[in-house]
């Protein structure tokens, strides 16, 4: 099955064409979501038995290259469509194809009715194939070809209803907020690979990475290269200064922000920083940069997801502080921790989104909280997965956003220091704050809705999906208990990623000796810190929420900042857009454009013109001059001949 | 002889040189062409004068066929100023300047 890799990755493109070129002819709504459907379950197969067998194989022989096709060789560049079945990348396809997969046979539920059914199926099938691309490639321009690829369908994805208005603009502008955005990141990605290429020679992960894994090369080369590559992951993975997309992404399809907001794309920077750990390890400087902006960000969203009205904006702001979370593990040395906490995310953060998407399907395109409340009766498989899916992003044990979340913030502590463990344990607390005001507003509480509004629970092929994630979301982090808790299996998870990262390892040198105690101590706090935020939160919204609008207004000005997230947008706006825009318009192309291009070549032809106005002037017509001419000429020829 | 080479290669000289004022200075189509046959017949004395002079008669011959190819140039360009003068109704090559930018 590790042979047949490739299918994994060809089947979604298939499936994509097929939906893609006869979607609009098929009438049969359930024939394209079980086309559509069917292929990414059969990657999830195919993914699955490569998985088994390289299991089975010995712990340090679990990298297969299977090259498909011959792309570029030209000169020393040579690339092809070559996969690479390692751990991480069977983790990763798992992960995409997975959740991908459950997230489509949502979408046969939600989308029902639609009349772009087909080209929705299509669009998320295209998605899978630039994923699993991105995910399988062993070289950096392969994996460049699904990064790309998935910033396209995201901006597919997102302007799918094209011709709806979302708030100031349109969808359509959001999708092109989000291309843009990306495409800035994409430009440090490049670069990066441009000096890979430069300092290596080539651009295959294996050869790269065996002579970085030498010490002979300057830190200050590595540390570029990791500065580029990490800004391509924070257009992609949504962090300080890139983020400002994300939120407005949620004017795409509830799946779409599930699949590829949520769960895979915005996954695929914290996923290329861990192929790339061998070049972090070498740069110890830029570890840190990557540690701080993650957890900037990471305070930084969830501060502007606790005061947001609506839904999907709450979850927005949390996928982009939970992203912050991955990248402080990163940034820590810890990386199999971020995978692992990218592995529970998908569970439930998709689960989350799923469940709003459950929500404002039944309430008909509503998506304001503050007309939300009591639904719980009315949708009781989609409030019970709902809740569970907030005590995993909570971090309560023993659901698996405990596990994952406590080893990041272990590792802030015993790697970064108290304050990277101070500001990681603030965000959790905020986090399970944010989260439990958007559950209890939701779901419990006063019905506070009109009477137009009939909510309902939704269709099965709705609701299992959540059921699925709900039990992935519970169970999901026993696979990466900490040895203090597992005893001599140790950490499953942390091991079987192990020979992926022992390179990087072996260049970090481990400080820090830590205690049991100290990592049991700090589980207490960070278990009960989120106990109380989230005692606190149904404290102040199920009974008393007097409180939660007298915090308003005492604070209001605190409070407008944090609605308006910052002003950031319009501080981009006015710092960046204005500025190039009024340059564009008047000096691009009212001068350089009109004047000195379009001067250029009339002021040729003009000059030819002249020169030609002169000359023009031999064709006298009169062919006695004519005559003259010729005899100077004769004349002239014949004293050179005669006198030379 | 008596008379030295030198006399009959200037009167060629000065025939010719007539020739070229004439077809560079006239108006008239038709005493353009007549100078053109003085320029024809200067080339001629020259050649006659040369064959004289050195002996050899291959001079002579070659005039036989200056003669013949002269007198059919001038028939056709005689045609063609009839031409000219019935589209034209002019005869003067100043007034013929089509070509001009």
């Amino acid at each position: 099955m590790i042979q047949l890799i490739y299918l994994s990755v060809i089947l979604p493109l298939l499936g994509f064409l097929i939906n893609g070129i006869f979607g609009s002819k098929i009438k049969n709504e359930k024939l394209i979501g079980i086309i559509g459907s069917g292929v990414i379950g059969l990657s999830f197969l195919i993914i699955l038995g490569a998985f088994f067998e390289t299991i089975g194989l010995p712990a340090d022989q679990r990298k297969t290259i299977v090259l498909l096709l011959n792309w570029i060789d030209v000169g020393l560049l040579d690339v092809g469509f070559s996969y690479q079945v390692d751990q991480l990348s069977l983790i990763m396809g798992l992960i995409v194809t997975g959740v991908g997969f459950i997230i489509h046979v949502y979408s046969i539920g939600y989308m029902h009715g639609d009349k772009g059914f087909w080209r929705f199926f299509a669009y998320m099938n295209l998605f899978i194939f630039a994923m699993m691309n991105l995910i399988l490639a062993d070289n950096f321009v392969l994996l460049f070809l699904g990064w790309e690829g998935v910033g396209l369908c995201s901006y597919l994805l997102i302007g799918f209803w094209y011709d709806k208005k979302f708030e100031k603009s349109t969808t359509s502008d959001a999708a092109k907020k989000a291309f843009v955005v990306n495409r800035i990141g994409d430009f440090g990605f490049l670069l990066g690979m441009f000096l890979i290429y430069m300092t290596f020679g080539s651009l295959n992960f294996n050869e790269v990475f065996q002579r970085a894994s030498t010490f002979d090369i300057s830190t200050v080369t590595f540390s570029f290269i990791a500065i580029f590559l990490f800004i391509g992951a924070t257009g992609k993975s949504a962090q300080i200064p890139l983020f400002v997309w994300l939120p407005d992404a949620m004017a795409g399809p509830t799946p779409v922000s599930a699949l590829i907001h949520a769960a895979t794309m915005v996954t695929a920077g914290v996923y290329m920083v861990a192929r790339c750990s061998i070049f972090y390890a070498s740069a110890p400087a830029i570890m840190t940069v990557v540690a701080v902006v993650g957890l900037m960000t990471a305070i930084f969203a969830a501060t502007i997801g606790l005061v947001q009205n609506d839904i999907k904006k709450v979850l927005a702001y949390s996928t982009v502080s939970q992203l912050g979370y991955m990248f402080l593990a990163m940034g820590m040395g810890a990386f199999s921790a971020g995978i692992f906490h990218v592995m529970t995310h998908a569970f439930f953060k998709a689960l989350l989104f799923l469940g709003a998407g459950s929500v404002i399907h039944s309430m008909h395109d509503e998506q304001n909280i503050q007309h939300f409340g009591g639904l719980k009766k009315y949708m009781p498989r989609t409030s019970l997965t709902f809740l569970i899916a907030a005590l995993a992003i909570s971090g309560i044990p023993p659901l698996s956003g405990f596990f994952s979340k406590d080893e990041i913030l272990w590792f802030s502590f015993s790697n970064g220091g108290f304050f990277f463990w101070l500001f990681g344990a603030a965000t959790a607390l905020i986090t399970a704050f944010y989260m439990f005001r958007l559950y209890i507003l939701t779901f419990e509480g006063k019905e506070r809705f009109g009477h137009d509004k009939h909510p309902h629970e939704s269709p099965a092929v709705m609701t299992i999906p959540l059921i699925i994630l709900a039990i992935l979301s519970a169970i999901g982090g026993f696979i990466g208990m900490p040895e203090i808790f597992s005893g001599e299996h140790g950490n499953v998870f942390h091991n079987w990623l192990a020979p992926v990262f022992k390179d990087a390892e072996r260049k970090l040198a481990f400080y820090g000796s830590h205690t049991h105690f100290e990592e049991i101590l700090l589980m207490i706090i960070s278990v009960a810190g989120a106990a109380a935020s989230i005692y606190f939160a149904r404290y102040i919204y199920s009974e008393n929420q007097k409180i939660a609008s007298s915090t308003a207004n005492k604070f209001r000005s605190v409070y407008n900042l944090l609605l308006n997230k910052y002003f950031v947008d319009e501080v981009y706006n006015s710092t960046i857009i204005q500025p190039i825009y009024k340059t564009s318009e008047s000096f691009l192309w009212r001068i350089a454009d009109n004047k000195i291009i379009d001067g250029l070549i009339n002021g040729t032809a003009s000059l030819i013109n002249i020169f030609s106005s002169y000359f023009r002037k031999i064709q006298t017509g009169v062919s006695q001059f004519y005559a003259l001419i010729m005899m100077l000429g004769i004349a002239v020829a014949l004293f050179w001949i005669i006198f030379r | 002889m008596s008379v030295p080479i030198e006399f009959y290669l200037i009167l060629s000289a000065f025939m010719f040189f007539t020739g070229v004022a004439g077809v560079l200075t006239r108006r008239n189509a038709i005493v353009v062409f007549m100078s053109i046959e003085l320029m024809l017949n200067s080339a001629n004395l020259t050649l006659v004068t040369f064959s004289s002079f050195i002996g050899n008669s291959i001079g002579q011959v070659f005039v036989f066929f200056v003669m013949t190819v002269a007198a059919a140039e001038a028939a056709v360009g005689l045609a063609i100023i009839i031409a000219l003068f019935r589209n034209k109704q002019t005869v003067n090559i100043d007034e013929i300047n089509i070509l001009k930018w």
